[in-house]
């Protein structure tokens, strides 16, 4: 068996996974992992990752996860081009160094409003307003954060080329802009490096990859998007729950 | 200017770099800036890292945050033994894997634990409700599973039978809770035993040099209140 990639494009570091093989040309089995149906908690599932969460990587007998470790393994396995992970020895360091902050202050912060807006109503629970407002501020600190530390004056977020860096980022801002908060609006700079990683990646990849998520708010109105199965509550619950 | 490292040893990652760094024979010009005197929010402290946090490492005009980062760059220019981040595909991956988990699961955890069960309440004088501190500690009690379950395993190390940088960056993590006075081993034999494996890769002294401060934070003084008003910002989002 080759390279099977366990995904789920409503999440975002399945999405900058898909995208980086897609556009390496790796080829590989695509094995969809519906969230919403609650298939990461299938017994199949639990059989390649036991803490029922995508993405996930199956290179025959190796299982990895963590989606920077799987970009990495890609990027080293497939000799991808330099850029990706640079082996220079500061820029790197430079991937590395966005990847730890991305870790603290992204991850888990721009994936909230999909919770709140979609997750949460569809089992009937809710989000206080109080926190909706907090991870709006927490978001758009991070967004100026990111404008003028990260990207500064360059082209992408650790240089004048595109890295890992740039795709982990892009995937986790299209979250929130899925959820109708256009975090680009009034941020001119993140705005043209969003072209930027656009223009690179391909149009249509992005389209390709993007469109599952982009379309959740009119698939949540028009009540087309699958009902959680009751075996999914308490873990959703609790990720509501967990919501600072 | 040779290598630079601005670390607090109160700081679980700090550790990681200190021990790290000490261990493979690194020379560095050790620059303490003390958290709990506010030092990292100072204007010098925010020319090296703007983001005011620590470990910070400076390599010449080379400017570096985040641990993680750090350890691998020093990996990568010291030419260290290769078990601490190996060569091996699969082998790094691991270790890769790892670092990635941890990021939001232990560190956050062990982070949580000894803020709410000593710092916010001893030092800060900032009471934590019965129900929030039992909740951290629960979720913490869940994650420390997890570690001996799905990485430690049967293993002699996380990532197989030699230390790497995975277990550096757990251990240095677990001696938070440990040092907030947490029975984080008992009851866990695989764990315990892992600890005193990887004690003793590093080298007692320089485990024992390394975790001085954590292991005697819980008799801080309080805070003075001009202190306490410059670090509770900081501090409220760091924990939230």
């Amino acid at each position: 068996m080759g390279l099977e990639l366990y995904l789920d494009l409503m999440s975002q570091p399945s999405r900058a996974v898909y995208i980086f093989a897609k556009k390496n040309g790796i080829p590989f089995e695509l094995r969809t992992v519906e969230v919403l149906k609650g298939q990461h908690l299938s017994k199949e599932f639990l059989q390649v990752n036991s803490l029922h969460r995508v993405p996930v990587l199956k290179d025959g007998d190796f299982i990895l996860t963590e989606s920077v470790a799987i970009l990495i393994y890609l990027s080293i396995k497939y000799q991808t081009a330099d850029y990706w992970y640079p082996p220079d020895l500061q820029a790197r360091a430079r991937v590395h160094e966005y990847l730890g902050w991305h870790a603290d202050c992204i991850r888990g912060t721009f994936g909230v409003s999909l919770w709140t807006q979609v997750m949460a109503p569809l089992i009937g629970a809710q989000v206080p307003e109080e926190k909706v407002k907090r991870n709006r501020a927490i978001m758009d600190q991070a967004l100026q954060q990111l404008e003028d530390k990260f990207l500064g004056d360059r082209a992408f977020l650790t240089g004048q080329q595109l890295t890992l860096a740039d795709l982990m980022a892009l995937e986790e801002l299209m979250q929130p802009v899925a959820l109708g908060y256009d975090l680009f609006e009034g941020r001119p700079r993140l705005a043209a490096w969003r072209g930027r990683v656009e223009a690179f990646l391909g149009a249509e990849l992005c389209q390709e990859a993007h469109s599952p998520i982009l379309s959740i708010l009119e698939q949540a109105v028009k009540k087309t998007l699958p009902v959680p199965p009751p075996e999914a509550y308490p873990n959703m619950l609790l990720r509501i729950a967990k919501i600072p | 200017m040779g290598l630079e490292l601005y670390l607090d040893l109160l700081s679980q990652p700090c550790r990681a770099v200190y021990i790290f760094a000490r261990k493979n024979g690194i020379p560095f010009e050790l620059r303490t800036v003390e958290l709990l005197k506010g030092q990292h929010l100072s204007d010098a402290f925010a020319q090296v890292n703007p983001m005011k946090k620590v470990p910070a490492l400076k390599d010449g005009d080379f400017t570096l945050t985040e641990s993680v980062a750090i350890l691998l760059y020093l990996m990568r220019k010291y030419k260290v033994p290769d078990y601490w981040y190996p060569q091996d595909l699969q082998a790094c991956a691991r270790v890769d894997e790892y670092l990635a988990w941890q990021h939001t699961t232990l560190r956050r955890n062990c982070l949580r634990a000894l803020w709410h069960k000593v710092m916010l309440p001893v030092f800060l004088g900032e009471p934590v409700s019965p129900q929030m501190l039992a909740a951290t500690l629960a979720e913490l009690d869940e994650t420390l599973q997890l570690l001996e379950d799905k990485f430690l395993q049967n293993k002699a190390f996380l990532i197989g039978s030699h230390i790497s940088l995975a277990d550096l960056v757990a251990i240095t993590e677990l001696m938070h809770p440990v040092g907030a006075g947490c029975q984080v081993f008992e009851g866990r034999p695989k764990l315990a035993a892992w600890r005193q494996r990887v004690e003793a890769a590093v080298g007692e002294d320089l485990f024992q040099e390394a975790h001085k401060v954590i292991l005697k934070v819980k008799d801080s003084p309080p805070a003075d209140p001009t202190i306490k008003q410059k670090l509770m910002p900081g501090l409220l989002a760091m924990i939230r």
